[in-house]
């Protein structure tokens, strides 16, 4: 394997730069999938059925905690990356597991958050605003998830096998999965939750 | 007993049982086939696990071909059901899910495997690169796709097939309307398949931005390469959309949400329009990489460069900008006012401007050209005219007002058959006779190569050019019958003894792939047809490696100069090759997969839970498998290179 | 080539007389919207065959004139790029030609999703045509009659018909009268038609709906105002009112033979009216399922 030096280490390969291209492309077609959800949702906004609307069911609190800290999960991998790339892996390896640590605390509110609309009356099979809105969270939710198993691998390789091209690659493209996941979630408080709350 | 009683057939009749006892004889036969010969750990190492492009890409041609055949039974019972009036050969069920299958899998699991059975040959191949991007996701791409075609063809034996139509809008696929399994296998299969394809997508787009040869910019590429790239950019913009598609369809299926129903708020006309936005797309993902082979072919046997390389591209790139713009016209007739459709039928009409301009520069290609006739040629230069009465009509049918006419009959049926026949399928058995020497070292016939091209063109014309008259003459689609003071009964019989010929044409291809394989030189050389492009500058049969020393390119016609100009291509020595390893996973994945979908279209949860499980579980084994590869040795590959033309050509 | 298009011609010889024989339908308009299309059909085929023809009439002679047997064995084609007056011509026609298309297309549409020209005038005749598995259901509101699978209409008179489904989307289609146009169960959709001879239509839903699709039809008769009048008074006074149950009767899945009732169903079981459902919930659940029209609820109107 022919190792470029000139370049950060997660670029170092011909493979990695592959890779990482691949993964953009990726996040292209994520893109479009989370758009099509947010355009379906936004289409069946209103049409609540009998059930109720957004307004009623939405509460703040949890929504803010769950931004704070995916915004901080977002940040502390981005400290991971940089430590990374000075090659510090025990730094890295903590920011990491912060990040993770993080997500999981975001998902358990999800959870909760997910309880509190079926006991208030918006539970999956209401109509079709609820439908759509516990699918568009959801897909969100079973990004996290598998991101939380993705990024505890990652963690366990690293310690393993230490800061290679392979894994420094591995980690760069994760936290670009991460970021995007923030992003997505920054769309989903300001036009499903603010939103809908007005 | 009450638990399997959702496997069985909810509307069974003879001919399915028939089938039935076939799949199971011929699985039986397969099974003892592959014991007695030994050929178990051959198939498992040599194709199972296969991660070379090429081998891939003949899997693919192998399943797109049985799925021709599928598909092309289907549209025979059709035929035969609607040749005279009141006919009983099928009962309006059988008919409805036989349009449905044909449908779905002539789109799905024939033209899309053939679109990517020829990228994943001749790409590669043409930009001069040892593989793609990502050859274990390439497989995996392509066991997808197998799992999701097999779970969509189960569904006639087990639970019921599919019959809502290829479109499948809700809610006549919703449970109230279309209470058996088959609409879950649909919804499944589909899923399955399409995931596999985006995953092709990126591994595409990847591979061709960043794997050319050594001086081949984006300007001189070759034209295949080129639709290549944009198909698979629409196929990453567009499949996420069927993705979500599928998924809300599931939803509301096997979840109980009220998305497409018809109560607590359900719209029924947002799954026509996602499934279009997807639909639309898919298109065009059919047909530019069709163009790329007309291009190629048409070049070729017309010894002459291609016309207008520049304003082809743009075509391209415009055409598929263009295809994400007009899916509203699947449905004008919707009630959207005449705005809207007026937006959308100018948007529509446009698309014939940059494909006119593709079927000028073709034949401004043959202009002053040296056209030989061989079978590849009689295809492309069939496709023209045929191709241009489907353009001309779907110009008709883009005009909204005139659409309320068309819309739903059988005039539509005919226009979309005649875009998709010449485009995607007169394309893929003119790439696949074209290729076919590179992929197995002998030539097809070309004297029966002939005989069947005229029996498809022909047959072709007779069955679908009636059915503009029926459809003007108020004839809607997918009618399993029509009565005798309807006066539809000549045109449709015309139809029927079209699609004979047809018949006739596919079996004499079959029958051609057999009298080659028997009677075919071998000494064929690399370069048969003396074509243009820098997958004739390997070896025949192409060795894993493809090159033994990267080429170098500074024209869009590299191989062309190199053999009239002696500019030369291959540059240094020859160093040892780095290839990627053989890989079980993917198939395995996929096998999981297949059973993953099985459980959902039976919402069997526990299944589908340790599958789901199963399914992550490769993917973290793959996450921790440390896989570098191995190398082929300097010594090994000047062995193998020894006979090789491409250096006697050198050292000449 | 040669062969191949002589047999093309031929097919297309035969085909054209045997249509010859008795107008296709579309073509054959015995309504101002229908005639519109039926125009607009016709100058669009005009336009496509000079395209037609002028792609052949390339094709073969390129075909015959540069085949490979007719050239020596040791000419070589020459390397030509492209030439940008050339490629501005097969640019510049096709965009004239889809700008022609275009503008007939706008106003076609706009003149067919109208009133028809000449019946501006008048007050149209409505109709409320609703569809269930696999029939047609005609309620006339101001004659206060329903009929099940045929459609009287008066010639010379507006006709707007209010279109929606309690089942999957079918189009409601009568070719002869003019275009088709869906009919869905969340929303009404208007069809403008009119009829300028009297006689007997054929009518269907266009739509695949399932299992009895195929004869989804509907018997369409156009007769003068006064005839039509007398049609309508006869069925008041003859037929049997409309009930509740027995709408819900003829609701379920099913083919039904022509049926005549007195009262409309619109009184207990409103369309679903109001465009824009999108912000509207008033009539969601209310009437659209088979089983849940037996409720009629209007708490919602106040949302």
């Amino acid at each position: 394997m022919k190792i470029d030096n000139s370049l950060p280490l997660e670029y170092g390969t011909e493979q990695n730069k592959l890779n990482i291209l691949g993964f953009w492309i990726f996040l292209g077609a994520e893109v479009m999938l989370f758009a099509t959800l947010f355009a379906t949702y936004f289409t069946l906004e209103n049409r609540i059925g009998n059930g109720p609307a957004g307004a009623e069911i939405f509460e703040l609190t949890p929504v803010l905690i769950e931004t704070i800290l995916l915004l901080t999960s977002s940040f502390t991998i981005g400290l991971g990356v940089h430590a990374m790339r000075l090659g510090r892996k025990n730094a890295m390896m903590t920011f990491f597991a912060i990040t993770l640590l993080l997500g999981l605390a975001f998902l358990g509110v999800e959870i909760y958050e997910f309880t509190h609309y079926v006991h208030v009356g918006a539970g999956l099979q209401v109509s079709a605003f609820t439908g759509i809105l516990l699918t568009t969270l959801g897909t969100h939710g079973a990004h996290v998830t598998v991101g939380l198993f993705w990024g505890l691998f990652i963690i366990m390789q690293v310690k393993k096998r230490g800061l290679t091209p392979a894994t420094a690659n591995k980690s760069f493209i994760f936290s670009l999965y991460w970021h995007f996941l923030d992003v997505v979630w920054i769309f989903i408080f300001s036009f499903i939750y603010l939103k809908g709350m007005m | 007993m009450d638990y399997f009683d959702r496997f069985a057939i909810p509307h069974p009749s003879p001919a399915i049982y028939a089938s039935m006892v076939a799949i199971g004889l011929t699985v039986i036969a397969i099974l003892i086939g592959l014991t007695y010969f030994k050929k178990w750990g051959y198939l498992w190492r040599e194709w199972l696990t296969t991660v070379d492009h090429k081998r891939i890409g003949i899997m693919y041609i192998i399943a797109a071909l049985l799925m021709l055949f599928r598909g092309g039974v289907d549209a025979l019972m059709m035929r035969a059901q609607t040749a005279v009036p009141d006919n009983k050969l099928l009962d309006a069920q059988h008919y409805n899910e036989v349009f449905t299958t044909h449908g779905v899998v002539m789109i799905i699991f024939m033209a899309m495997p053939f679109i990517y059975a020829l990228m994943n040959f001749v790409v590669p191949l043409q930009i001069g690169a040892r593989d793609v991007a990502f050859p274990r996701l390439n497989a995996l791409s392509f066991w997808l796709f197998f799992m999701g075609a097999m779970l969509f063809n189960i569904s006639f034996v087990i639970g019921g097939s599919p019959d809502a139509g290829w479109t499948s809008y809700f809610p006549l696929a919703g449970n109230d309307f279309s209470q058996s399994v088959g609409t879950n296998y649909y919804l499944m299969s589909i899923q399955i398949a399409g995931i596999g394809t985006l995953i092709s997508g990126i591994n595409f787009i990847t591979t061709i931005f960043k794997m050319r040869a050594p001086g081949m910019k984006l300007m001189k590429m070759p034209m295949f390469t080129w639709t290549a790239l944009i198909t698979n950019a629409i196929v990453v913009f567009a499949f996420p959309v069927l993705t979500v598609t599928l998924l809300l369809g599931t939803m509301d299926r096997l979840f109980g949400t009220h998305i497409f129903s018809m109560t607590n708020g359900g719209m029924d006309m947002l799954w026509a329009n996602l499934f279009w936005v997807w639909g639309h797309p898919e298109v065009y993902i059919l047909i530019l990489p069709a163009f790329g082979i007309y291009s190629e072919i048409i070049s070729t046997f017309s010894r002459r460069n291609l016309y207008g390389y520049t304003s082809m591209v743009a075509s391209i790139v415009i055409i598929s900008f263009f295809s994400f713009l007009v899916w509203t016209h699947h449905f004008f007739t919707m009630g959207q006012g005449p705005l809207t459709n007026s937006i959308f039928s100018i948007t529509t009409m446009a698309i014939a401007i940059p494909t006119g301009i593709k079927i000028f520069n073709w034949l401004l290609t043959m202009r002053k050209g040296k056209i030989e006739f061989t079978v590849p040629m009689l295809y492309s230069v069939g496709f023209i005219p045929i191709f241009t009465i489907g353009g001309v009509t779907g110009v008709m049918l883009g005009m909204a007002s005139a659409d309320y006419q068309y819309h739903n009959t059988m005039f539509l049926v005919a226009h979309f058959h005649y875009t998709i026949i010449p485009g995607v399928v007169f394309a893929m058995l003119a790439g696949l006779t074209y290729w076919w020497p590179k992929m197995f070292g002998f030539m097809l016939n070309e004297r029966i190569g002939k005989w069947a091209f005229w029996f498809i063109a022909i047959g072709f014309n007779v069955t679908f050019f009636p059915m503009f008259f029926t459809g003007l003459d108020g004839q809607a689609r997918r009618m399993y019958t029509y009565s005798e003071a309807s006066g539809y009964g000549p045109l449709n019989m015309l139809s029927f003894v079209g699609a004979v010929g047809l018949a006739i044409g596919f079996a004499l291809i079959v029958y051609n792939v057999y009298y080659s394989t028997r009677h075919s030189s071998r000494n064929i050389g690399s370069d048969p047809w003396d074509a243009r492009t820098l997958e004739w500058a390997t070896q025949t049969p192409v060795q894993s490696y493809n090159f033994a020393r990267t080429p170098h390119v500074d024209s869009i016609e590299a191989f062309w100069d190199y053999k009239k100009k002696g500019t030369p291509l291959f540059k240094g020595d020859i160093e040892k090759i780095h290839m990627p390893n053989n890989s079980g996973v993917p198939f395995i994945m996929s096998c999981i997969f297949f059973v993953w979908g099985f459980s959902f279209v039976f919402s069997m949860w526990i299944p589908a839970i340790i599958t789901t499980i199963a399914i992550f579980a490769c993917m973290a084994h793959r996450s921790f498998e440390k896989d570098d590869g191995h190398y082929i040795s300097v010594e090994e590959i000047e062995d193998t290179e020894k006979d090789g033309e491409v250096l006697a050509y050198e050292n000449r | 080539m040669k062969r191949k298009l002589t047999l093309l011609s031929l097919v297309i010889g035969i085909l054209a007389v045997m249509a010859g024989c008795e107008p296709v339908m579309v073509l054959d308009p015995k309504g101002p919207q229908a005639e519109t299309i039926s125009n607009v059909i016709w100058i669009s085929i005009a336009t496509m065959a000079i395209v037609v023809i002028a792609v052949f009439a390339l094709l073969v002679y390129v075909v015959v004139k540069y085949r490979a047997s007719k050239q020596d064995a040791d000419y070589e084609p020459p390397h030509i790029e492209g030439n940008p007056i050339v490629e501005s011509i097969i640019v510049g026609i096709p965009i004239i030609i889809i700008i022609f298309l275009s503008i007939i297309t706008v106003k076609s549409t706009y003149e067919v999703e109208a009133t028809p020209k000449g019946y501006e005038d008048q007050k149209p005749l409505v109709v409320y045509a609703s569809s269930s598995d696999w029939k047609w259901h005609f309620s006339y509101p101001e004659e206060n009659i329903e009929t099940v699978n045929y459609l009287y209409i008066p010639t010379d008179r507006a006709l707007e018909f209010r279109l929606y489904s309690y089942g999957p989307i079918t189009s409601f289609w009568i070719p002869q009268l003019g275009g088709q146009k869906y009919a869905m169960s969340d929303m009404i959709t208007t069809l403008h038609l009119a009829a300028d001879v009297p006689g007997e239509y054929m009518g269907r839903n266009a739509n695949f709906s399932g299992k009895g699709f195929a004869e989804n039809i509907f018997h369409v008769e156009a007769m003068p105002a006064d005839e039509f009048d007398k049609w309508v008074e006869e069925v008041k006074a003859t037929a049997e009112p409309l009930t509740e149950e027995k709408f819900t009767e003829l609701l379920k899945p099913g083919h039904l033979g022509q049926m005549t009732f007195s009262g409309t169903h619109l009184e207990f079981l409103p369309p679903p009216e109001g465009h824009n459902h999108g912000s509207d919930q008033s009539h969601e659940h209310a009437h659209h399922s088979d089983d849940s029209h037996g409720d009629v609820e209007t708490d919602h109107s106040g949302h």
